[in-house]
């Protein structure tokens, strides 16, 4: 059912008993045209843009558990796109151009909010990183500017910026387009138009094994559910990329860590863009319904526990108490941890791998949730085409042999 | 937060006292001219990223200063033993053993 004023109106006069389910749970057939594992944001967009743009519609999206509880669920819903090279500027943009119409696209509101995205700097060096960033930002035809501290504080009035704090706010880079989206919507919003499309979304469905042919090639993916077929596989599973990857016989350059982030009690609209400061490991908005989501820095360790050590946490509170008093008396409702998987150049890495119809998406560290559009839209292009999209490219696993890294470090907004 | 026990302090201390220093035995090729790209690769920048028992190291930055490995459970976050540096890894029977000394 489509969702519209019209049947919004019918619905409320049936008490609105009548709404369908919002996707099928279909039971796994025993072979798909493509598999994909992992029905995070990603995972569902690849799925979706496979059937809408590429006509496979024979697909099936395995998740281990149910869909967007990994790290889809978990993130602070930012979405920016001023990066610092040409490569990263490309795949952000076109996921940023596709958000501006995303809700339109999927028939569901996603909740995309271009609240404006403001990065504090705090001493020389991040004065200089900040303003090269801009200049490159740009010159890439991609907005962002430079602001005074009380320029700063004009448009986030709840913003300290007394010369007096440990690390006082010496300006900042505001990306006006950026924003937030409500997370869940976003993976809900894929799973239905996709399943609309007739992509099999089987959920509780844990890959167990990866089996390939005498050629090497993949053939089929052993999961908790039985044996699926596959012509081609899509890995597109986060912090888990290194288990799946070592199932097919290869190994990644990733490592996991665990990202924590953080959420208040409720309160009224009180702040109103997303500030991030890299230097203190803290960022904050505030979602529709009144909490501050806070975001955190990464532990030290590599971890598949999904929770953290309380004083990273401890430690961005601080920050936040720094630069915001007056949340001082803020009371913290629900911590939780996702685990991030994070490449040396923080880049992700988007195409083939060393198996044959094997494709891996993956990398994307601490800021995937603002890539989801445009990672799932270039993926399904090079699992479609069998070679990698023009935005994918630079992307490629085999830029670490090469050297041609894309060193993202200073863009990523969390400390590692 | 983890507690961990350095092997050459002799006592378990809190993570603040530690600096991570990522996976353990990979020891920088003798000749690196003599490797192809694949293998230069392989020792920069391929880790096993284990989910279960992992090999890494430590370093007791705010004590003795000295690096020395640990035997780590990444599901579970518990330290299962630590060790030297030098030393060779210790084998799963050992681990288990460990694991029960500990329980």
């Amino acid at each position: 059912m489509k969702y519209s004023v019209f049947n919004l109106l019918r619905q409320a006069a049936q008490a609105h008993q009548g709404w369908p389910r919002q996707w099928r749970d279909p039971e796994p057939k025993a072979s798909y045209d493509v598999v994909i594992i992992g029905a995070g944001g990603h995972g569902l967009a690849t799925a979706y843009y496979l059937a809408k743009e590429h006509g496979i519609r024979n697909v099936a999206v395995l998740e281990k558990g149910w869909l967007g509880g990994g790290n889809t669920g978990r993130n602070t819903t930012i979405i920016r796109s001023n990066y610092l090279w040409e490569e990263s500027e490309g795949i952000y943009e076109h996921a940023m151009k596709l958000w501006e119409t995303l809700s339109d696209e999927l028939n569901y509101n996603v909740m995309y909010s271009p609240r404006g995205v403001m990065m504090l700097a705090h001493n020389v060096h991040d004065v200089q990183s900040f303003k090269r960033h801009v200049h490159a930002n740009r010159l890439a035809g991609i907005d962002n500017e430079w602001l005074t501290p009380e320029e700063a504080k004009a448009f986030c009035p709840p913003l300290n910026i007394s010369p007096d704090l440990r690390y006082p706010v010496l300006g900042a880079a505001l990306q006006r387009r950026g924003g937030v989206a409500r997370h869940d919507a976003v993976a809900w919003g894929y799973a239905r138009a996709a399943d609309r499309l007739g992509v099999d979304i089987i959920q509780n469905c844990e890959v167990t094994g990866i089996s390939r042919g005498a050629d090497g090639a993949v053939e089929a993916v052993e999961t908790t559910r039985g044996t699926i077929k596959a012509r081609k596989v899509g890995i597109v599973a986060a912090g888990h990329t290194s288990v799946i990857a070592a199932m097919a016989g290869f190994r990644m350059p990733l490592e996991s860590f665990p990202l924590q982030a953080l959420v208040s009690e409720p309160v009224k609209p009180v702040f109103p863009c997303v500030v991030m400061s890299n230097s203190m490991h803290a960022y904050v908005s505030q979602s529709d319904k009144g909490e501050l989501v806070i975001g955190a820095g990464t532990d030290q360790y590599v971890s598949y526990s999904q929770t953290g050590g309380l004083h990273i946490t401890t430690h961005t509170l601080d920050a936040i108490c720094e630069l915001f008093p007056m949340f001082r008396r803020m009371r913290m409702l629900r911590n939780w941890g996702g685990i991030v998987d994070v490449t040396p150049d923080r880049s992700p890495i988007i195409g083939k791998t060393p198996v044959p119809n094997l494709f891996i998406n993956c990398g994307w560290g601490t800021g995937g949730f603002k890539a989801t559009p445009g990672s799932g839209h270039v993926f399904a292009a090079t699992i479609a085409r069998g070679e990698p999209h023009p935005i994918a490219a630079p992307f490629t696993l085999d830029r670490f042999r090469t050297g041609r890294l894309i060193d993202e470090a200073a863009a990523a907004a969390v400390a590692h | 937060m983890l507690l961990i026990p350095c092997p050459c302090c002799g006592e378990a201390r809190p993570e603040l006292e530690f600096r991570y220093g990522g996976e353990a035995h990979i020891a920088r090729p003798r000749d690196p001219s003599a490797l192809n790209d694949e293998q230069w690769a392989d020792f920069l920048y391929m880790r096993t990223n284990p989910k279960g028992m992992h090999y890494e190291r430590w370093r007791h930055v705010h004590g003795c200063g000295r690096f020395f490995n640990a035997v780590r459970d990444t599901v579970l976050d518990r330290i299962l033993m630590t060790y030297k540096t030098g030393e060779p890894p210790p084998d799963p029977a050992t681990i288990e053993a460990a694991k029960e000394e500990r329980r």
